[in-house]
């Protein structure tokens, strides 16, 4: 009975598939892929799930292409020769050579790729903890001045306009350090620029989760996790918390908004005006804050007159009112 | 050096003491049991909570908050100590302690045995089998109250606090039974089997691994009574902090867990290392019994980080330590480093034995050796030494060690090589095959499908960049589930289906098995594939609500979870019919294995082997001629000189 190259049969169905199903991926499905192209961030998340994909499409196939092949050809229903047992069932070397070393080049290729997509994308939107390694250019200079107070931003001027997320159960709050340091739970964002998110939190752990932005970022009480985007089409996305918080983590969304330049700037102006009096009454800007008394896991506020929190270095001043 | 048996009859006494007599065994009732272990447990209970509110009831921050955790920690504590006590866990090492000759356990006849503190390896075996079903019975209840959850975004079934502690509890008791579904049934019962060897090291700690991990599943579901608790299974800090009572539940269950696991773990990699037969080679150990080893290590290295977690969150709870307090110096990094320092070497506790089992199946249905059976094995202990640098990459949003992160990346990249050594040592030993579809072959194809998903879905997880798109959503609850129902409950299955004979002498029905595989495979599928998608559409885990056009797909995924519930109603109906209503008796060997734990006699006597077999080759020499006999099981014949080498003590 004339030999049958049972291989070459499945390498040349596999080549087939994968090309075949790697283009329609890759033209039909890849642009749309979350997260979107909101921001820089976001388009090259969406970049990089899409080259792991077109990677990973052939490694499926070619595995499912084997045990569907095995199913049909090699079932003991079908009859056929017998097995052979002996030694030369037991090992192949080159085959067993050629998968370790294609499993090691792809393997390698991808960690290599990863390292250069985080860094030439400035962390890729994910939370960088309090000393970012990778960040946008103007972004320490910006986050200096936001803290001593001194901070500006403009539209079309380029500079990176930083906004702190606070993270409470079951909201997330947003500071505006370059227009007074109002807070709100609107979360406007001017498009065309380079944010700088710095997310804390007042009581548990929560996630900053702006979908859209491709932006991810872990908030915890008394860490400052920054994170970057560069928003380049306006629209409405989704913020939602991704780590588990509590009762009401589930409802711990809302919606924020890229918006024009202009429109930002009126936006901010007016809020920072119309916020004054509140702001007078919060904290100073800083970074983290420290809920007064039992603190964190303490989970109240007390000292209602005032604030619901104060910044890290006066902790312990005010005292609940008893 | 040959290696040491005791005779049969197991745990016989040294000497005794002619002045000290040994304690004598209680006849009947007054003997100790599940009985007298549930009297010692609620005995113990109410001792410690008396006690903790004796002692801590005035204490101001006590007495303000209405929580005593001291008193709910020392009833847990001192109802386990009771539990054990009752059980008779612990009669041994006391007696010991008070200078007596201890009595050595004697096995009861009969049903009861089931009942006993039994320090026989296949007694012990069996208890865990309807032990870890329990424990996944009662999870998988629970998975089917959340997917009732999400059938609306709008409309409730549950208050989110009703259901965040569904979800936490589900999560926990699933993650507790799978460290043990396949170590604690078959690596009990099996593992000297296979080695041949008549018992294990340790056998009192053997017991003492499944009482403990009864006693571990009590503690954790008393967190229902306590209200439950709302940290999900990572117990993340400052949430843990914040939570009630439920939460001292939760972290002393998982001390009380990891006991178990510390105590299963060494016990059977010294059973591995020294009680292997004469011949029984390092390269001819049963690819299972490497799974089991490399499993056996990562349990024994990495829970003494999980048992010390558990202990300073239950001291921050009650003794006002700061472990994970931040703002009194503790951090709740502290917590999440810990956690996942135990936790992703757990994952891997809960693949390799899975590995292990479609290794052992493979050669039996395809009628062929294993393929490339020394990369098998060195993959087991790659991804074992691996598994404990890669805990970070759960914390790649965190805010902790951004540098760190390539270095977390890679090595997270660098497991799925000796991973996909399992498929080699798959793929390779189905090549040119005839292929026996059986029930066990078919659970294990479909775990190599189920397992590539999962897999591949965690090269995008280990992707920084993809990382933010997908953690802490329903990608990753889809990847873990596809990496650990998929891979490991199926290979559970595939093992059960194939083993049950002999360890129960009745073979399971067919007919009901291919219903019970079909509908396991296919729903599973359609429950948990179409998450991949929820998740990327950005729906996080845990959460009582989502976005509307996301009911669809969610619908999509409970009713099918809902017929995959049903399907392990058919395998529970297959157990019962197959072992009690219409018993068929099973052949010696049904499935033609060369296997050495298939060459005893069913049932396998109490000593296993009326001689130490000496082993002559490894027991994968299927479709060779002349292949040479697995092992030397006369009494009379002596062992050849050649096969000796090695021989291990």
């Amino acid at each position: 009975m004339k030999e049958i190259h049972h291989l070459r049969r499945m390498t040349t169905v596999w080549v087939i598939a994968s090309v075949i199903v790697d283009l329609l991926f890759w033209f039909l499905v890849g642009p749309h892929v979350p997260p979107g192209r909101m921001t820089n961030m976001a388009s090259s998340d969406q970049f990089d799930f899409n080259i792991l994909f077109v990677i990973a499409i052939p490694v499926l196939i070619g595995v499912w292409i084997y045990l569907g092949y095995t199913i049909v050809v090699w079932s003991a229903k079908r009859g056929g020769p017998e097995p052979v047992g002996g030694e030369a069932a037991r090992t192949n070397r080159t085959a067993q050579v050629a998968w370790i070393a294609i499993t090691s080049v792809v393997v390698l290729f991808l960690a290599g790729f990863g390292t250069v997509e985080l860094m030439v994308n400035n962390g890729s939107g994910g939370g960088e903890g309090p000393n970012p390694v990778w960040s946008p250019a103007g972004a320490a200079k910006a986050e200096t001045a936001a803290l001593a107070g001194t901070g500006t931003w403009s539209p079309n001027s380029g500079q990176v306009l930083p906004v702190q997320v606070i993270g409470q159960q079951w909201k997330f709050t947003y500071r505006y350090p370059t227009f007074g340091g109002f807070e709100t739970s609107q979360l406007i964002l001017p498009d065309n620029t380079t944010i700088a998110f710095n997310v804390t939190s007042l009581d548990v752990t929560h996630s900053f989760w702006a979908y859209q932005l491709g932006v991810k970022a872990d908030a915890n009480p008394l860490i400052n996790d920054v994170a970057y985007t560069a928003t380049t089409q306006r629209g409405e996305f989704v913020v939602r918390c991704s780590e588990l918080c509590g009762i009401w983590h589930g409802a711990m969304y809302n919606y924020g908004h890229v918006v024009s330049p202009q429109a930002f700037m009126t936006w901010a102006q007016q809020t920072e005006a119309a916020n004054a009096a509140n702001t007078k009454l919060l904290p100073a800007f800083a970074w983290t804050y420290v809920p007064d008394a039992n603190g964190a896991a303490g989970g109240y506020y007390p000292d209602g007159t005032v604030t619901p929190y104060s910044r890290a270095e006066v902790y312990g001043a005010k005292q609940p009112v008893s | 050096m040959s290696t040491v048996q005791e005779p049969p009859g197991g745990l016989a006494s040294d000497h005794v003491d002619p002045i000290r007599p040994p304690l004598t065994q209680r006849p009947g009732l007054f003997s100790q049991h599940l009985g007298t272990a549930i009297i010692g447990a609620v005995l113990g209970y109410a001792l410690g909570h008396w006690m903790g509110n004796a002692i801590a009831s005035h204490y101001p921050y006590i007495a303000n908050s209405g929580q005593n955790a001291i008193a709910d920690a020392l009833g847990l504590i001192l109802g386990v100590a009771g539990w054990l006590l009752g059980i008779g866990a612990l009669n041994y090492p006391l007696a010991k302690l008070a200078g007596r000759q201890p009595e050595a356990e004697v096995e009861v006849e009969g049903w009861s045995k089931y009942f006993r503190y039994s320090t026989n390896h296949k007694t012990v075996g069996l208890q865990y089998v309807v032990g870890v079903l329990l424990f996944m019975f009662t999870g998988g209840l629970l998975a089917m109250a959340i997917r009732t959850e999400l059938l609306s975004p709008t409309t409730h079934v549950f208050s989110p606090d009703t259901y965040i502690k569904i979800v936490s509890e589900h999560g926990t008791v699933m993650m507790m039974m799978a460290t043990s579904i396949v170590v604690g049934p078959l690596g009990n019962y099996l593992v000297p089997l296979m080695i041949g060897s008549r018992r294990m090291a340790f056998p009192r700690i053997e017991a003492f691994s499944f009482w403990v991990f009864v006693a571990g599943y009590m503690v954790i579901f008393s967190a229902l009574p306590y209200g439950g608790f709302p940290t999900g299974w990572t117990g993340y800090a400052p949430l843990q902090t914040q939570a009630g009572p439920g939460m001292v539940s939760y972290l002393f269950g998982f001390a009380v867990i990891g006991m178990g696991m510390m105590a299963a773990g060494f016990n059977i990699a010294v059973t591995i290392i020294n009680y292997r037969a004469p011949g029984m080679t390092w390269s001819r150990v049963p690819i299972f019994v490497w799974s089991i080893l490399a499993t056996a290590a990562l349990l024994t290295l990495a829970t003494p980080t999980l048992f010390a977690a558990g202990v300073f969150g239950l001291l921050d709870r009650t003794v006002q330590t700061a472990f994970y307090v931040t703002e009194h110096g503790g951090s709740s990094y502290l917590w999440e480093n810990l956690f996942w320092f135990f936790g992703h070497p757990e994952v891997y506790i809960m693949a390799l034995p899975g590995f292990g089992i479609a290794g052992e199946i493979l050669p039996v249905f395809t009628r062929k050796p294993l393929f490339a059976y020394k990369v098998g094995a060195a993959g087991m202990i790659g991804v074992s030494l691996l598994s404990f640098f890669v805990w970070q990459h759960h914390l790649f949003q965190s805010g902790i060690n951004p540098d760190m992160r390539p270095l977390f990346m890679l090595t997270t990249e660098l497991i799925s090589i000796p991973t996909g050594f399992i498929y080699l040592v798959g793929m390779g030993t189905m090549y040119k095959a005839k292929i026996r579809f059986d029930i066990p072959m078919l659970f294990v194809m479909a775990l190599y499908f189920n397992f590539l998903i999962g897999g591949v879905t965690g090269v995008f997880l280990s992707d920084v960049p993809v990382n933010v798109t997908v953690h802490g959503g329903f990608f990753v609850l889809a990847h873990f589930h596809y990496t650990i129902m998929g891979g490991l409950l199926f290979a559970f299955m595939a093992g059960l289906y194939y083993w049950l004979p002999k360890m129960t002498g009745r073979m399971m029905n067919k007919r009901l098995g291919l219903w019970h595989f079909w509908t396991m495979f296919i729903f599973f599928n359609l429950t948990f594939f179409p998450m991949f998608i929820i998740g990327l559409l950005g729906q996080p885990r845990r959460v009582f609500t989502y976005a509307k056009n996301l009911q669809g797909l969610n619908d999509f995924s409970s009713v099918s979870a809902f017929l995959l519930g049903l399907s392990f109603l058919i395998f529970f109906a297959n157990l019962v019919w197959s072992l009690y209503i219409k018993p068929v008796k099973a052949p010696a060997n049904p499935w033609d294995s060369l296997g050495l734990e298939w060459q005893t006699v069913t049932p396998v006597p109490a000593h296993n082997f009326d001689r130490i077999p000496v082993v002559l080759s490894d027991p994968y020499h299927y479709s060779e001629e002349n292949a040479p006999a697995v092992a030397d099981l006369g009494p009379a014949s002596p062992p050849e000189e050649p096969t000796l080498s090695g021989v291990t003590a």
